[in-house]
């Protein structure tokens, strides 16, 4: 029998790309964070395939979070849409993205809450799409409030949208926050800021897209979401001449 | 080739709940399945206290030692009744529940055979990215002793990521995020 060959395995994530687990800045990480070295674990088949959802996890509806209940939320509704691509800029076709965030007044519908915002009868905060052909996606929802949590005093959670992400890899699995444009509390969240690299930092943050902005209706939010790309053979890279 | 920076992990915080458990997440074949295993455990924190606001994922191959994706270079196969994923919250206790069949063995290329086993992904508040683990069987002794992947270990640490039974059908494997007996994790 022929050995089998395995397709190429993922490129590693680029260094400063993703947060340390042990960050002293979120007091969560103390006692939560492996203090052990990661051993490395190179891709062989489990690693390289990875559950493949489609629309049959999803409802018509799941990408309105606006209309819970059988009435209209409070706040700013928004548009959130984008595309998922590996960082080769190949679109991720029809993978399952959910989200789930907290209301206009920063509260979220979870019985662990405790911050005193009221709750939004017609806002659930949590919603799923699945990308189509090109990778795009789309969601209608309120802008989240900011809220306070105990970290630190007067520490207040940047406005974020929680985003869970099945790339088509075991590899590829992401779970990200989603941030808005000109965010002033962007200084004293230690989440954002674990995330080392400045660069890296600003690719968790949407842009306002007035191209998809509609009139009389919400504002739109941009937010591309990259996962890792594949190694490529010699014969494929380019000359490595600079 | 433009290469794009990818986007970067963030915790999934305190309220998973909302959205990411599944009512059949645990099923990874349904109840009643024949040969079904629920393979239990508890996600303890550094201190040994329960974390109740974690998510376990696996996925895996199915007794064929096949997955039903398109990069399964035998070609995609799927097994009836068979999802390869599961997903479950912990509960205030800190456990949580998958119910699967074995996988088979698979080829590790270069002649090698990988032993059966789950990948898992651990999510919590105060994890900023998610930690991955293997959870190996402890039936297969001597696939377990060929193993690229555990061979390479120490052993104590091999060790630890097999399950541990506990009667017909039933496996336990605890995660312990940190402390004396911290479980193994990996750099995918």
């Amino acid at each position: 029998m022929a050995q089998l060959v395995l397709p190429l395995g993922y490129r590693p994530d680029v260094e400063g790309t993703h947060p340390p687990l042990d960050f002293a800045g979120y007091a969560s990480t103390a006692l939560r964070h492996p203090a052990n070295g990661l051993i490395l674990l190179p891709h062989r088949l489990t690693e390289i395939t990875g559950p493949v959802f489609g629309a049959e996890r999803v409802q018509p509806g799941d990408d309105d979070l606006t209309s819970y209940s059988g009435g209209e939320a409070v706040g700013q509704r928004i548009i959130v849409h984008g595309r998922l691509l590996d960082s080769d800029a190949r679109a991720v076709p029809h993978a399952l993205i959910e989200v789930w965030q907290a209301n206009a007044g920063g509260r979220y519908r979870h019985m662990n809450d405790q911050w005193p915002a009221p709750l939004d009868p017609h806002f659930a905060g949590y919603g799923r799409a699945v990308t189509d052909a090109d990778g795009s996606y789309r969601f209608t929802t309120i802008k989240p409030g900011a809220y306070p949590w105990r970290n630190h005093p007067n520490a207040w959670r940047p406005a974020h949208i929680h985003f869970s992400v099945f790339g088509q890899a075991f590899t590829q699995r992401l779970v990200t926050q989603m941030y808005f444009p000109d965010d002033p509390l962007y200084f004293q969240d230690p989440i954002f800021n674990s995330v080392p690299d400045e660069a890296a930092r600003a690719r968790m943050i949407s842009s306002y897209d007035h191209s998809v902005t509609t009139d009389h209706w919400a504002l739109a939010f941009r937010f591309d979401i990259v996962l890792r790309g594949r190694e490529q053979t010699p014969f494929e890279s380019e000359p490595d001449d600079d | 080739m433009t290469e794009l920076g990818c986007t970067p992990s963030q915790t999934v915080g305190p309220y998973l709940a909302l959205v990411l458990p599944w009512e059949d997440g645990v099923d990874v074949v349904p109840v009643g399945t024949a040969g079904a295993v629920s393979i239990t455990g508890r996600m303890l924190d550094g201190a040994g206290e329960p974390v109740p606001d974690g998510l376990v994922e696996t996925w895996q191959a199915d007794p064929d030692g096949r997955f039903d994706h398109p990069d399964d270079p035998r070609g995609a196969q799927r097994y009836p009744g068979f999802r390869g994923f599961g997903r479950c919250p912990t509960d205030d206790a800190g456990n949580f529940m998958i119910r699967t069949l074995k996988p088979g063995t698979l080829p590790a290329g270069g002649g090698e055979i990988e032993a059966p086993h789950l990948n898992v992904s651990v999510f919590a508040r105060g994890l900023l990215n998610r930690v991955v683990t293997r959870i190996y069987f402890p039936d297969e002794a001597d696939a377990n002793a060929a193993d690229p992947v555990l061979r390479e270990l120490p052993v104590a640490l091999a060790r630890a990521l097999i399950a541990i039974p506990e009667g017909a059908g039933r496996l336990r494997f605890d995660i312990r995020l940190q402390g004396p007996h911290e479980t193994p994790f990996f750099r995918v």
